[in-house]
């Protein structure tokens, strides 16, 4: 104050001289007003200024000063109040956003792609049976566009106009009937028993892999990126209400401190409220962010984490059993620039990945309900494996109906429809756990931070009250 | 001094070439050896006489000619490629699945087996009972081959032969032995029956053509393009993995017309009434069983079969799998009298 006088004492107040005379505790409340000045310029006098006037020459009595000092201080509280109450409903409401929006819109994304590679599996294997399709595969195959088309009306409810998302969706809505009307051409192809067909097939797959699939799962990382920000905004410390409470509390000892050496009176009820309702509420702050934040994060661990993994592995298997089954419309119709079967070895990458996405969600497994469904889908795969093999054995052996048996025979023949049913089953049980595990740890955390900001805010109203009372209190020992 | 170089240079040019020969005669020597009674004298006289029956063996080689390649028939069935075929007791066919009327499988068939038929498949059945008798429904084994897996299907033995829409060519003679042609046939233009084009001429300008990926219509009409003899406004980007997918393309109106053997495009114009086979096939093409480069045999006694086989059997496929599309008149596709080797 000493100094900042001399540069914006320009005007010659009478408050410069003595404002030298005042002890300088008095004055550490001011700085935040006196901040203001060089802003308003020398040149006029304004209202503004004769105000700090005014608070300088209050500041030379003790009821001046403790005007200023309770006043410094309900702000204070009021403000750490505010703050608090402002961060952790962000995070509080981000947190809602994880566990209500951004999931369950990933969710979604997820169910749309899984239900397009569904699809293209169901329609191949519809179309292996022969002119009849079995209804099993003609109702799979229906449900999974309806599934698909549903899935995409609520991302597209749910993204923001002219996002990429917003316009992945208008793509895929307008690929889907082009694929639709493929796979009908295909099927009355068949019927008729036409080759054409199975070219029309190998078309509408192609349509599925290179363009829709690649957008759902371009949809699906939109989806994922939202929740991941999501949990950032939650987690994240909520450095500003800390700091401030810590200021508060300092500023709050402080006072007591001068008060206890003015008057030698220990407790000044009010002053001592005041700090109480700020230590609950950073106490309050600080554990229930730690207990959030450590809920949320294992919610991500735990949850999304295997989530995602085992996303990757359901999409990795109906890939595969995709390629399998045309394995067989195609017929050696499409080759690879090595000379092998397209759809084989297009079969072969797709176990690989299965094969590594089941690795990784049985490694990340955090306990046995969770991994056990993953080690049986790991050897229902490998029954698969074994199973295919003999059945390109057969093929290659230019036995056809053979082959054709052990991908969509009867139970008797040991086909690979089995093996594959099996995985996708297990791995939707082991997806319905780290779902519900996701979902436990997401509310818990969530529920850590329920009630903070409203209480935050409440408290920090008692507590500026406390501090106006408490300073009123001394004052009125001066009238 | 730049005199003594030329001579020096040309003296080593006709060094190169004279080792070539020397290696040329050499390796004619060993593969005519078996055939006939090679003169020996040829190789002891130099390379004049032996360079001539190298030309006719392989780099004089013209695509009209090479059907002219093969060797003569015989029912010995003595050598051991027939001999081994006989004592396996099923002969192992490369064919296709996926040719309407040449090699597929009924997807309706009421049969349990979901047989492959087709003309290629009858021929392959005749070519088997003949060879190796015994019971028809056992005396054969298919294997499906992708286009691009035919010769390497032969080289490493996954097969004895392949009956697969085959054209002989000189190309394929460096790798595998060709029968005696069996089919006569020609890169055709297939388009709507309303379109306005008309055959492999002008009405293809400004038309998007298909053909399957390396295949011998899209060289031929790549080549065309560069010598002007096709319209430089046709466009032949679409290219597809077989070449049925063309005709998917064209129901789709992806392209206007497709390129391919007359006898594929009438297996396409068979599945699809609103399409037909325009103008006529403009080049000429024989389609040909391929087997193994040295069973000699088995290329002699398989000529055998299609010498019979002209005779009685052959019209009875044609009149069955491809009258309707081809029209009934088989001329155009009968294959030529046989000139061997």
């Amino acid at each position: 104050m000493t100094y900042t006088s001399k540069g914006s004492a320009a005007p010659p107040g009478q408050g410069a001289p003595t404002a030298l005379a005042v002890p300088p505790q008095a004055a550490r409340p001011a700085p935040p007003a006196a901040s203001g000045p060089p802003e308003a310029g020398p040149p006029r006098r304004t209202a503004f200024m004769e105000g700090v006037d005014e608070l300088r020459a209050s500041a030379t009595t003790e009821p001046g000063r403790l005007r200023i000092i309770g006043a410094a201080l309900a702000l204070l509280v009021v403000a750490f109040g505010a703050v608090t109450a402002w961060q952790m409903s962000d995070r509080s409401a981000a947190a809602d956003d994880v566990l209500h929006s951004s999931q369950p819109l990933s969710a979604a994304a997820a169910d749309v792609y899984r239900a397009l590679a569904d699809a293209n599996t169901a329609a191949s294997s519809g179309f292996l049976a022969g002119g009849q399709e079995t209804p099993a595969s003609r109702t799979r195959y229906e449900k999974d566009i309806r599934d698909a088309a549903d899935g995409l009306a609520g991302a597209a409810t749910a993204s923001d106009p002219g996002s990429s998302s917003a316009r992945t969706i208008a793509e895929l809505n307008k690929l889907l009937p082009e694929y639709k009307g493929l796979v009908e051409r295909a099927r009355a192809n068949n019927r008729q028993g036409y080759p054409l067909g199975g070219a029309y097939l190998r078309y509408a797959n192609q349509k599925m892999q290179e363009e829709m699939l690649p957008r759902a799962e371009r949809l699906y990382k939109n989806e994922n990126r939202r929740l991941s920000d999501d949990y950032d905004s939650a987690v994240v410390y909520p450095w500003a209400a800390i700091g401030l409470g810590v200021l508060t509390l300092g500023t709050l000892v402080w006072a007591q401190r001068r008060n206890y050496h003015r008057t030698n009176r220990v407790l000044n009820r009010g002053l001592v409220a005041a700090s109480a309702a700020s230590t609950v509420v950073l106490l309050w702050l600080v554990v229930g962010h730690a207990v959030a934040r450590s809920e949320l994060l294992a919610s991500y661990n735990d949850g999304v984490v295997s989530v995602n993994v085992l996303n990757d592995a359901r999409i990795a298997s109906l890939k595969a059993r995709g390629n399998e089954n045309l394995t067989l419309v195609s017929r050696g119709a499409e080759t690879t620039e090595s000379g092998d079967d397209k759809f084989d070895s297009d079969f072969k990458g797709d176990m690989k990945e299965l094969s590594t996405s089941l690795a990784k969600a049985e490694d990340i497994a955090d306990d046995s309900s969770g991994e056990r469904p993953v080690k049986a889908a790991t050897g229902n795969m490998k029954v698969w494996l074994e199973r295919h093999q003999e059945a390109r054995e057969a093929d290659n052996d230019g036995d056809y109906q053979a082959a054709l048996s052990k991908v969509i025979g009867s139970e008797d023949d040991k086909p690979t429809w089995e093996c594959f049913d099996s995985v996708v089953k297990n791995l939707e049980k082991a997806l319905g756990h780290e779902q519900n595990e996701f979902k436990l740890a997401a509310s818990s955390g969530r529920d850590a931070l329920s009630g903070l900001p409203v209480g935050a805010a409440l408290l920090a109203v008692l507590g500026a009250s406390g501090a106006v009372l408490g300073i009123g209190r001394r004052l009125s020992e001066y009238r | 001094m730049s005199a003594a170089r030329r001579l020096k240079a040309s003296l080593k040019g006709w060094g190169g070439v004279g080792a070539m020969g020397v290696a040329c005669a050499l390796t004619a020597t060993f593969a005519l050896l078996p055939l006939r009674d090679a003169p020996l004298d040829g190789a002891a006289t130099g390379g004049q006489g032996m360079s001539r029956g190298m030309y006719a063996n392989a780099d004089d080689c013209e695509d009209a000619d090479a059907w002219k390649q093969s060797l003569g028939p015989s029912s010995d069935e003595g050598g051991k490629t027939v001999a081994a075929i006989k004592k396996r007791g099923y002969l192992v066919v490369g064919v296709d699945q996926n040719s309407y009327r040449w090699g597929y499988r009924d997807p309706n068939s009421e049969s349990d087996s979901a047989d492959l038929e087709g003309f290629d498949i009858d021929l392959a059945h005749r070519i088997a009972d003949e060879i190796v008798g015994g019971d028809p429904k056992d005396n054969i084994r298919f294997k499906a081959v992708p286009t691009n897996q035919r010769i390497p299907a032969i080289q490493n033995g996954q097969v004895d032969m392949v009956v697969r829409t085959m054209t002989i060519s000189c190309k394929r003679l460096k790798d595998v032995a060709f029968s005696a042609p069996y089919f006569t046939t020609g890169q055709q233009v297939l388009a709507p029956k309303s379109s306005t084009i008309d055959g492999y001429d002008g009405s293809l300008a400004k038309k998007r053509i298909c053909t399957a990926t390396g295949s011998t219509a899209w060289e031929r009409l790549d080549a065309d393009k560069e010598s002007g003899d096709l319209v430089s406004s046709a466009d032949i980007s679409t290219t597809v993995p077989n070449q049925l997918d063309c005709l998917v393309r064209l129901q789709l109106g992806e392209v206007d017309a497709v390129v391919t053997d007359g006898a594929l495009a009438a297996s396409q114009a068979a599945q699809d009434p609103t399409v037909a086979l325009k103008g006529k096939p403009f080049t000429t093409e024989y389609y040909g069983v391929a087997m193994k480069k040295d069973a000699e045999d088995l290329v002699r006694r398989v000529n055998q079969v299609l010498e019979d086989y002209r005779d009685s059997g052959w019209q009875q496929s044609y009149d069955k799998w491809l009258a309707p599309t081809l029209g009934k008149d088989p001329a155009k596709s009968r294959p030529p009298t046989p000139d061997y080797r």
